[in-house]
């Protein structure tokens, strides 16, 4: 425990030091699509609700954020302020979806969520006319960076000759929160509330007769889930200082699936690896591959993007055939998936 | 006798199929009800629709005096009707004694704030859940087992988890939807035991069986019911010598 404490405390420093500023926000990254992760776990390897449309309260957390705080409409509400309302806001937008979605399963689910998703995206999109809400496509610029204790995260800080840079300084405050929601998912998982999500996604029927009201779990799992993604997404918005609807397309919702079914469905440190693995293996993958062809061939062959994607497709199918559990399963779904 | 369970012309159609013609029954507090009949004679659907599954079509059902209108299972089970299912439905992944506690759910409250902050309330709740569960796996013999995946208990034990689940409900009456369905005869006679066990500390139970030498000799009362109709309730001998149920088991020439 105290060991990770210390590598949770000294890896921004460590990476900063080592390979530079551009690494320490991959870092910030991973403990956002950390969040993200979890939060779907919870609809998707908890309840067993497939949702491909999750990335959609990523998208209402980081645009309440960004109207709230910016020069678009003038107002420039503190971040402690936002990010509970943006849990709120997104844990609703996630009621709005579990509702109508109560009686589906499986992949007639899955299509809802999708379009749901895509539905978000395309309002962000479309939101500037009559009425200029959202900015449309050219997204909306200058948001107010997070501050704490009045000090804006964006700018480092001096401790004694020693500069800690603002990517570091976001670095602690995304893990901070994350350890927060971690505790929260397991917390949850080992209790009443927990049991009652498994219970529907191993039988649904059984579990309405051990007197499980499931429209409420199930809601309450959707509202769980989607808050952590708000938060997230708040986040978000006040690091990058800017949003735009195509940060919110299908594809991160699939990437934050992988992160989820790779890492191991259920199960929270799988989730964690997941999460960890899928923002930095690409990332290293994007920075070394060019400099290894030129090492080996003289020339880089392939585009390093291109090969990206396609090593990307290889290592899936990969996990797929040999760890059909994900790669740090929970015990009880290894044993599922062993038979 | 006090009445616990009466239903009163109870109909249920599934397009142009009547599974369901006008079904009244009385079961009394503390007896064990059978309810036989042929195969496609309408007796799981009439447990569907007495545990919500089914919205009947016509018809009365009153739980202890109290009109059961209740539009979803989740409520039949609060009111206090539990019930297995002739395909046996466990939450197969998870282990018995969480089985189990997951039956607990509708009797304790806990909510998302008391799980996170784990209070001292929710705490002793949860103690509370444990205690029960693992009470009811030994009452029904399989307390050995808790720690045991559910999937991989026998065919026997498995049956009997089910039970345990539905009796952490806390029910006034206990719906067993073919019990004994692809048991040995050994399993069956355990299983005998332990439904007479439950008689004996004053649950009321409700049998629908195949197996008629074990509903004859474990009834208070029996109710025969033939394509969707009920043709006789009364006690085991009684029903046994009764013609029309004779008719409906062996066809007209035998009666």
């Amino acid at each position: 425990m105290a060991l990770i404490g210390c590598a949770l405390v000294i890896a921004p420093l460590a990476v900063g030091a080592g390979l530079g500023n551009a690494w320490v926000r991959v870092l910030d990254f991973a403990a956002l699509y950390i969040m993200l992760a979890l939060g779907l776990n919870i609809v998707v390897g908890f309840a067993g609700l497939l949702d491909l449309g999750y990335i959609a309260f990523y998208a209402v957390g980081a645009y309440l954020y960004a109207l709230l705080a910016s020069p678009h409409f003038g107002l420039h509400w503190p971040a402690w302020a936002i990010l509970p309302l943006g849990a709120a806001v997104a844990g609703l937008f996630g009621v709005l979806l579990g509702a109508p979605t109560l009686r589906l399963r499986g992949d007639y689910l899955a299509i809802v969520t999708l379009g749901f998703g895509e539905i978000i995206r395309i309002f962000l999109n479309n939101l500037n006319a009559p009425i200029n809400i959202t900015n449309g496509p050219k997204g909306i610029a200058g948001i107010d960076a997070i501050a704490v204790f009045g000090h804006r995260l964006s700018k480092p800080i001096d401790i004694g000759g020693f500069t800690v840079s603002g990517a570091t300084l976001y670095y602690y405050l995304f893990v901070a929160l994350a350890l927060a929601i971690v505790f929260v998912c397991v917390r949850l998982q080992d209790s009443r509330i927990g049991r009652a999500w498994v219970a529907i996604r191993e039988d649904e029927v059984a579990a309405k007769a051990c007197g499980i009201d499931t429209r409420n779990v199930k809601l309450l799992a959707f509202a769980m889930g989607a808050s952590f993604g708000g938060v997230a997404g708040g986040l978000f918005a006040g690091f990058q200082e800017f949003v735009s609807p195509e940060s919110f397309g299908l594809m991160e919702s699939i990437m934050v699936l992988c992160m989820v079914v790779l890492g191991g469905m259920g199960h929270i440190p799988g989730v964690i690896l997941g999460g960890l693995m899928l923002t930095v293996l690409p990332e290293a993958f994007r920075h070394g591959a060019g400099p290894v062809q030129q090492a080996l061939f003289g020339k880089v062959l392939l585009d390093p993007e291109a090969l990206r994607m396609l090593l990307f497709g290889l290592a899936l199918i990969a996990v797929m055939l040999y760890r059909p559990a994900g790669l740090w399963p929970e015990s009880r779904h290894r044993r599922e998936m062993a038979e | 006798m006090t009445v616990l369970l009466e239903a009163v012309g109870v109909g249920k159609r599934f397009g142009g199929v009547q599974a369901l013609k006008d079904v009244s029954l009385t079961i009394h507090a503390g007896e064990i009800y059978g309810l036989i009949g042929p195969n496609g004679a309408g007796k799981t659907t009439f447990f569907n629709v007495l545990t919500g599954l089914y919205v009947r079509d016509a018809g009365e059902l009153r739980l202890a005096g109290r009109p059961l209108n209740l539009a979803s299972p989740h409520e039949v089970a609060k009111a206090g009707i539990a019930r297995t299912f002739q395909n046996i439905r466990l939450f197969g992944n998870m282990t018995a004694c969480e089985n189990v506690m997951v039956g607990r759910h509708v009797r304790t409250q806990a909510g998302v704030v008391g799980a996170v902050l784990r209070t001292a309330a929710t705490r002793a709740e949860e103690a509370a859940i444990r205690r029960a569960a693992e009470e009811l796996l030994h009452y029904v013999g399989i307390g050995h087992c808790a720690g045991t995946i559910a999937r991989h208990l026998s065919y026997g034990d498995q049956r009997r988890l089910e039970i345990a689940r539905a009796l952490a409900t806390e029910p006034k009456l206990l719906a067993l939807d073919e019990p004994a369905a692809g048991m040995n005869a050994t399993e069956t006679a355990a299983l005998r035991s332990l439904i007479d066990g439950l008689r004996a500390d004053g649950l009321t139970v409700l049998l629908i069986e195949h197996d008629v030498k074990l509903v004859m000799g474990l009834c208070d009362r029996v109710a025969v019911l033939d394509d969707g109709e009920k043709i006789a309730e009364d006690v085991p001998a009684a029903v046994q010598a009764n013609p029309k149920v004779i008719e409906a088991y062996l066809g007209a020439s035998h009666a």
